[in-house]
């Protein structure tokens, strides 16, 4: 029995399973015991929440494709049949709609959080990267799912933004054709869409188990962005980070149930409700509000192939990430200039949204030029070089020096004993 | 961990300063005064006027449904506008609906039963058209959600019928509209005065039978709405106390944490 594993655990059926098949023992290390800087803060919720809210939309969404017909005919109806004939089917439907908001929301903030704090800086760049896959993975089903409905805007956005690969000359026709099944958008593309609908969440639990498995390797970055030195850093991660995500999972979820049963229809578009016509255009198109940014990013190049270039290069940059911020320091809160300028930049992104949500005349055109250009000039201009000019404030010893310190003890073993140090 | 929450704060700042713009809907060229009548049932807890919706569908019944059709419903959905089932019944079996097919195979015709979908005024897209001097009058199971504004767009564009000012260059068979976009609407003005007699003795002006209609179809749009909020009220409060405890247990488990 040479090869077999040798299980620790008391009860003997685990013992037994544990001893052939070592997912107890994995999970015991893992996210039972594993490491965890202890000094996070609730930033570092957001992966787990990211978690729990795909969990919730591949539930709600076996539910729902056992109602869907995705037939041109069908669609709508039996969409709206969900809604108000099978039982609680407005609340699976609602949680799904806006799930998808939801799981932007915290993607985002969770995108930021590795922004700021410097986590895509060696050695995790390779998790920064599949952070990156998952991200585009992500919006391609979000975009497939928002179609599915068949109403005026999932017809119309499915027209606008499939159209785009037109832009790529020669192949781009044939790649538009293949994309709709046909010559415009109709019933294949519906089919093919749904299909695709289903599969994708299943390749992102794939590649999210890369990304956490990539994670689990190098560990977490910190908020000081510094390395674990010795285990006085760490907390086992049960029960310590198991129950402050659990914090943030409820908080989330009061949030998430607050739209889901008060605003559900506040992130949508009236003409969404309006059955898909291949002969009347509605007045605006505009897409989801988690892709304004990237619409606007396309609307303020006059052309068009440049313009869907450089919305595709606003994600394919962050592939370039790890390699274009030149500073070694990882958290900005070291990083006396490029604390303020990850702001613009985050700015440039909310304008970029607002932008997008505005037809492109006037101001709008030109503040969505401004603001493309800094969202690129940050990352291909102003990184690579602040790396090289920008004067760190000095670092933490390590993650206990500087808790202990502020404390006001010292780094004195006894004198910090008397309070809770986690607040934030 | 101050830097921190200010952090928070900022993204929560940003985030409040963009809602705003990012949620006003990008409106047509020409700003139209949109009223705000403060329906009941669009308030945080706000439901149906069970009263005002059964008269708004005695008004849809009477008027709307002659060109209208609203086949999201059937008939035993009424239920949520608090008819009683024998009420239901009698509404269908007034309507006579297809019934599949006799033993000769040649259709048969019968009166509706609760299970019936609405009766469409017209067989097919081309007979709305036909009948309506080309124009399609679209069916009305979701209109207040699929209208920007809602209710009070509804409310504005049925109330909307005014003289056109002068100048105004006015296509054949249209009307006047100050709502509508464009203005020009081939709906001739539904409901006046005095359109529909109700029996509970509420006034039949113009106002109260479009508030009435609009509450209406506010329901035919949204009908889980009632049970949606106070499903909600129970769940949202159960999170938050969940997230209190939570809360507590994580600062107890903390303590020890130097």
């Amino acid at each position: 029995m040479a090869g077999l594993h040798k299980s620790e655990f008391a009860n003997p059926v685990i013992n037994w399973i544990d001893t052939r098949l070592p997912i107890f023992t994995m999970m015991q290390k893992e996210y039972g015991v594993f490491p965890t800087p202890k000094n996070f803060n609730y930033l570092w919720n957001f992966g787990a929440l990211a978690m729990v809210i795909l969990m919730i939309m591949i539930i709600t969404g076996i539910f729902l494709a056992m109602n869907y017909q995705p037939n041109t005919e069908l669609a709508f109806n039996s969409v709206q049949h969900i809604m108000r004939d099978v039982n609680y089917g407005w609340l699976i439907r609602y949680t799904h709609q806006n799930g998808a908001s939801m799981f932007f929301i915290v993607i985002y903030i969770h995108i930021f959080r590795g922004l700021y704090y410097g986590s895509y800086k060696t050695p995790r760049e390779l998790l920064w990267m599949l952070g990156v896959v998952i991200l585009i993975l992500m919006m391609a089903t979000a975009f497939m799912g928002y179609v599915l409905p068949w109403g005026q805007m999932s017809y119309w956005g499915a027209t606008v933004i499939t159209n785009l690969f037109s832009a790529f000359p020669v192949v781009g026709p044939k790649i538009v054709t293949l994309l709709w099944g046909g010559f415009s958008v109709d019933n294949p593309t519906l089919n093919r869409f749904f299909a695709l609908h289903y599969l994708l969440p299943f390749v992102l639990v794939g590649v999210i188990f890369l990304h956490v498995a990539a994670l689990h390797i190098t560990g977490s970055n910190n908020p000081l962005g510094i390395d674990v030195k010795s285990p006085q850093d760490t907390l086992p991660f049960h029960p310590y980070y198991t129950v402050k995500d659990s914090v943030g999972i409820c908080a989330f979820l009061a949030f998430f149930a607050a739209i889901i049963f008060f605003f559900p229809n506040m992130l949508g578009d009236p003409n969404n409700f309006i059955p898909a016509n291949p002969l009347q255009t509605p007045a605006d198109i505009v897409p989801e509000w988690y892709f304004l940014p990237y619409y606007a990013i396309l609307r303020s190049v006059p052309n068009k192939l440049l313009g869907v270039c450089m919305m595709f290069g606003s994600l394919i940059v962050l592939f370039v990430l790890p390699w274009l911020d030149t500073s070694r320091i990882r958290s900005a809160r070291f990083r006396p200039v490029y604390k303020w300028l990850i702001w613009v930049w985050v700015l440039a992104f909310v304008v970029l949204g607002v932008c997008g949500a505005h037809k492109p005349e006037g101001i709008w055109v030109i503040l969505s030029r401004v603001a493309t250009l800094y969202y690129f000039a940050h990352f291909l201009v102003i990184l690579p070089v602040l790396g090289k000019l920008e004067r760190p404030l000095p670092l933490p010893e390590s993650i206990s020096q500087p808790v202990l310190g502020r404390r006001g003890g010292g780094p004195l073993l006894g004198a910090a004993a008397a309070k809770p140090m986690e607040k934030a | 961990m101050r830097p921190m929450r200010s952090l928070l704060a900022g993204v929560f700042a940003i985030g409040l300063l963009a809602a705003p713009s990012l949620s006003v809907p990008v409106r047509a060229e020409e700003e139209i005064q949109m009223p705000n009548m403060g329906w009941k049932f669009e308030k945080l807890f706000g439901t149906y006027d069970l009263a005002s919706a059964q008269r708004g569908f005695q008004v849809y019944s009477n008027v709307c449904a002659n060109c209208h059709s609203m086949a999201l419903l059937h008939y035993r959905d009424l239920s949520g506008i608090g008819l009683e089932p024998e009420q239901i019944k009698a509404i269908a079996a007034g309507v006579t609906v297809p019934q599949g097919t006799d033993d000769q195979g040649a259709p048969k015709e019968g009166p509706a039963t609760p299970a019936n979908q609405f009766k469409s005024p017209f067989a097919n897209e081309k007979a709305a058209r036909a009948a309506n001097n080309g124009a399609l009058p679209p069916d009305l199971s979701l209109i207040v959600n699929a209208r920007e504004g809602g209710p009070d767009y509804i409310y504005g564009l049925l109330t909307g019928f005014v003289e056109a000012p002068g100048g105004f260059k006015m296509q054949d068979g249209m009307y006047y509209n100050k709502m509508y976009p464009g203005h020009q609407i081939a709906m001739p003005q539904p409901l006046q005065d005095g359109s529909v007699e109700y029996t509970d003795g509420t006034s039949t002006s113009l106002d109260q039978e479009v508030r009435d209609v609009v509450t209406f179809l506010a329901w035919a749009s949204n009908p889980e709405m009632v049970e949606r909020k106070q499903m909600g009220v129970r769940i949202v409060l159960f999170f938050v106390f969940m997230t209190g405890i939570t809360y507590a247990v994580k600062r107890r488990l903390w303590s020890d944490v130097h």
